[in-house]
């Protein structure tokens, strides 16, 4: 019992940085951007985040520093692929070593010492349920925002107008400028949105994952948050289903490195990798559905027709 | 009191082309007013400068009596100006009640607004599902969305980029009463279509433009529509020639018993459908868009199909198991209805469009492609139709609607195929050209080419056809031969009642 709660919750925490970071980009590849900075964008909020703590800030403001740290870097990402139409995936590339890149120069002063991590909320009665207390009221704060973004971003992009209108930019921006639309300011919003959120996850990680600061610490989730967006067909529910499945294999596979398994580590630590790309693959398999989904203008440079 | 819209000396330039060269006008409230010219003389272009989706280099717009700076189609829409695009402005993946609300102003209240959609399209008499998605509409169906979703907004100057090009004649009557409802309310209406006998019956004034040029105006109900005809084109109509038909022996095509379901629940499913097209002959499919149309170009031009190979034979092999390259290679050439997309792709230029099909003619050699004959084969087409374009280098979406038809139609015929499969051959095409290009294609024919038309146009399946089809839900009549039928008769199997003339020369019907 006591290893199955252990195994379920750190399957819900392990997925929570890229429940933020791939929702986010979900947001941006709808209205049609592709932005492949997640991994520098996630690092910057990691470093701020982090930085924010040991200079004595409290646990909100940090983690609000890490969200705006992500959102400024994605701004950087908005001006040259938005404004000035640099090729999109030029600019994201850019934006991933630029960010990895800054966040090592910051985090040279952060030194090797860990801080405390974000504490866990402690709900009156239900905290204290058997089984259920431990299995799903004990979690950090976060853990819950990202459920509620899951919520409120499947409200937005399927029953409010907004979200109508940055679906069907997605589609095709030439249309929604021809019928009034401001393609160039509603693509901007998407952009900085998905930042946030990759500043989000990124202060997951640093101040309450692994309360620790390390250089490149994200290890490559922000391109599973990438690929999570293209495998799960740019639905949300299935990102939400994608990044637990990445978590629960993450923790199996931690869990079978400390029962001792006759599995070489390295071969280990690929599995929830594979695992993610073999389940959503079979899963994305129905072309006419994912037709339907896929933003047709993504990645594509839009300039109003003058 | 102020004109409704005033525009003063607008220019706009595009490479290559001055596609409006200082043109001024002047609209009253209430007043419907057609702009007529030939394919490129610069229509579209003025109405998007109009609606504020392209700028003008000079000039001056007033609504009215104010002026507009910096236009943008927002704002033409806080002014109450609306517009139907030539090519349609709809999002495909969505469904038409979510693209209607987009462009609605109020509560973001979609089962209510499909209500309404339901209700005011069947009164304009363009019924719609409101809950269909766009993708599966055929060009007809999105016409009628386009104009209801314009309807709906009770705009204070309506745009109709060419609104008729594919409805059919029951629809235009209802939507011109509804326009001439609106203009009585004080709506003003500019009008733009080829069809000059429509723009008789509707229009108080016209304006004629010219490569870019205001050549005149016109009150079209006192004027003939041969002098309308003159003073767009500038020269004299080009008159048909329709010789009789000599079919070959042998059918080209051949399609027997042949059933299909529809691709999803909304088509129509395709029930035992059999005719021949002979070599030499053209056979026509008249019919209300939506009923299998769409199904069978599709399973005839190969982008679906069928498991029973013998239900379609192309110079008699079986070809219904066939993918659309196989099917090139036996003769067939195809012309879609959807212009952008399927018959063309919008960024590339005509030159790369021209090799998508005419790659047997030696334009693609060894897997690469020899540009240079390719641009030759695209001149061709350019010079042969009169394609007005910046040669053979210039985009697709660069064109006018109807030049690009003209390219579109030239490219398959210029393949001299067994086989011809066009599907609204002279949409948004001007009169002169119409002419030209039925005219070609029934020289084609004569040459031995068997071809199979679809069209809503009774009137342009009348002139060509030799023998005519008519489909309703998904049922192929017996053909009819054209000297031996009318107008009358395809009309009433086209909405599905069954005529047999009795020996009295009555004409009875039956449900
Ligand atoms: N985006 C563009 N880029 C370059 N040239 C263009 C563009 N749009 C239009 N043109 C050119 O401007 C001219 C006028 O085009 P326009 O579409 O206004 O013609 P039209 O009168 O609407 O013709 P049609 O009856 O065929 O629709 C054409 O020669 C066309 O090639
Ligand atoms: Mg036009």
């Amino acid at each position: 019992m006591e290893l199955f709660i252990a195994i379920f919750t750190g399957t819900i925490i392990a997925a929570t940085p890229l429940i933020f970071a791939a929702l986010g980009e979900l947001v941006v590849e709808k209205s049609g951007v592709l932005n492949l900075g997640i991994e520098g964008m996630m690092l910057m909020g990691a470093a701020l985040a982090f930085w924010a703590v040991t200079a004595g800030c409290s646990m909100p403001v940090a983690i609000v520093a890490g969200a705006l740290a992500g959102a400024a870097a994605s701004l950087l990402f908005g001006v040259l692929a938005l404004t000035f139409l640099t090729n999109q995936y030029a600019a994201g590339l850019a934006l991933a070593i630029f960010g990895s890149g800054v966040s090592a120069f910051l985090g040279r002063g952060f030194g090797s010492v860990p801080i405390e991590a974000l504490h866990r909320v402690d709900i009156p009665i239900l905290s204290d349920l058997p089984l259920i207390g431990p299995l799903l009221f004990r979690f950090d704060p976060l853990v819950y925002l990202a459920l509620l973004m899951f919520v409120a971003i499947s409200w937005f992009l399927y029953r409010t107008k907004a979200g109508l209108i940055l679906r069907t930019i997605g589609e095709s921006p030439q249309t929604s400028h021809a019928i009034g639309y401001p393609v160039i300011r509603i693509r901007y919003m998407a952009v900085l949105f998905g930042g946030l959120m990759a500043g989000l996850a990124g202060a997951y990680l640093s101040v309450a994952y692994t309360p620790l600061w390390v250089e490149n610490m994200t290890a490559g989730k922000g391109w599973i948050a990438l690929a999570l967006v293209v495998f799960a067909t740019w639905r949300p529910l299935r990102v939400l289903l994608g990044a637990w499945l990445f978590g629960g294999m993450t923790i199996l596979q931690l869990q079978g490195q400390a029962l001792g398994l006759q599995v070489p580590s390295e071969l280990l630590s690929a599995l929830p990798y594979l695992a993610t790309i073999v389940v959503l693959l079979l899963i994305s398999r129905n072309r006419q559905m994912l037709a339907l989904h896929f933003p047709a203008s993504l990645a594509k440079p839009f300039r109003p027709a003058g | 009191m102020h004109p409704r819209l005033e525009l003063r000396n607008i220019s706009k330039r595009y490479p290559g082309v001055v596609a409006n060269d200082d043109v001024s006008l002047s609209i009253q409230p209430g007043e419907i007013h057609a702009v007529l010219g030939e394919n490129g003389a610069g229509k579209s272009t003025l109405m998007k400068i109009i609606y504020g989706a392209a700028q003008a280099d000079t000039g001056e717009i007033y609504c009215d009596g104010n002026a507009i700076a910096a236009h943008n189609p927002a704002m033409s829409r806080a002014l109450g100006i609306e517009m139907v695009y030539q090519h349609f402005a709809l999002f495909e993946s969505v469904s038409v009640v979510e693209n209607i609300a987009l462009s609605a102003s109020g509560a973001f209240d979609l089962p209510s607004l499909a209500d309404k959609i339901r209700e005011l399209s069947l009164r304009y008499g363009m019924p719609i599902d409101p809950h269909r998605q766009v993708h599966d509409l055929s060009v007809g169906e999105r016409q009628r969305v386009e104009i209801v979703r314009c309807l709906l907004q009770a705009p204070k100057l309506l745009i109709l980029d060419e609104p008729t090009s594919v409805l059919t004649p029951q629809a235009v009557v209802k939507l011109f009463d509804t326009l001439r409802q609106l203009a009585a309310e004080g709506c003003s209406i500019v009008y733009i279509s080829h069809k000059l006998d429509e723009v008789q019956e509707l229009c108080d004034t016209a304006t004629v433009l010219r490569n870019g040029k205001v050549t005149g105006t016109a009150r079209p109900k006192e004027t003939t529509s041969l002098e309308l005809a003159r003073m767009m084109v500038g020269s004299k109509l080009p008159e048909m020639h329709v010789s009789p038909a000599a079919p070959s022996e042998k059918p080209v095509l051949e399609v027997r018993n042949l059933s299909a379901k529809a691709r999803d629940h909304f088509g129509v499913d395709l029930k035992d459908v059999s005719f021949d097209v002979r070599g030499g002959e053209i056979v026509g499919l008249a019919g209300v868009s939506g009923n299998g149309q769409a199904e069978l170009i599709a399973l005839l031009s190969g982008e679906r199909t069928h498991g029973h190979y013998d239900a379609i034979k192309i110079g008699g092999t079986p070809a219904a198991g066939l993918r659309p390259d196989e099917r090139r290679k036996l003769g067939l050439a195809f012309v879609p209805e959807e212009r952008l997309g399927r018959g063309a792709v919008p960024s590339h230029t005509l030159w790369e469009n021209a090799v998508l099909t005419a790659h047997r003619l030696g334009t693609v050699s060894k897997g690469l492609v020899d540009r240079r004959k390719a641009s030759i084969f695209a001149a061709g087409v350019i010079d042969r139709f009169k394609v007005k374009a910046n040669g053979p280098g210039a985009t697709a979406q660069s064109l006018s609607g109807g030049n690009l038809q003209k390219f579109i139609v030239g490219r398959e015929i210029a393949l001299a195929p067994k086989l011809l499969l066009v599907s609204q051959p002279t949409w948004g095409v001007d009169v002169g050209a119409s002419a030209f290009i039925r005219q070609t294609i029934v020289d084609l024919s004569r040459a031995g080419t068997a071809v199979f038309v679809v069209s809503e146009e009774l009137d342009e399946l009348f002139e060509i056809c030799d023998r005519l089809l008519v489909i309703c839900q998904g049922q192929v009549s017996p053909s009819l031969v054209r000297t031996s039928t009318d107008r009358e008769e395809i009309g009433l199997l086209m909405t599905g009642r069954k005529m047999s003339k009795d020996r009295s020369g009555d004409v009875a019907l039956q449900d």
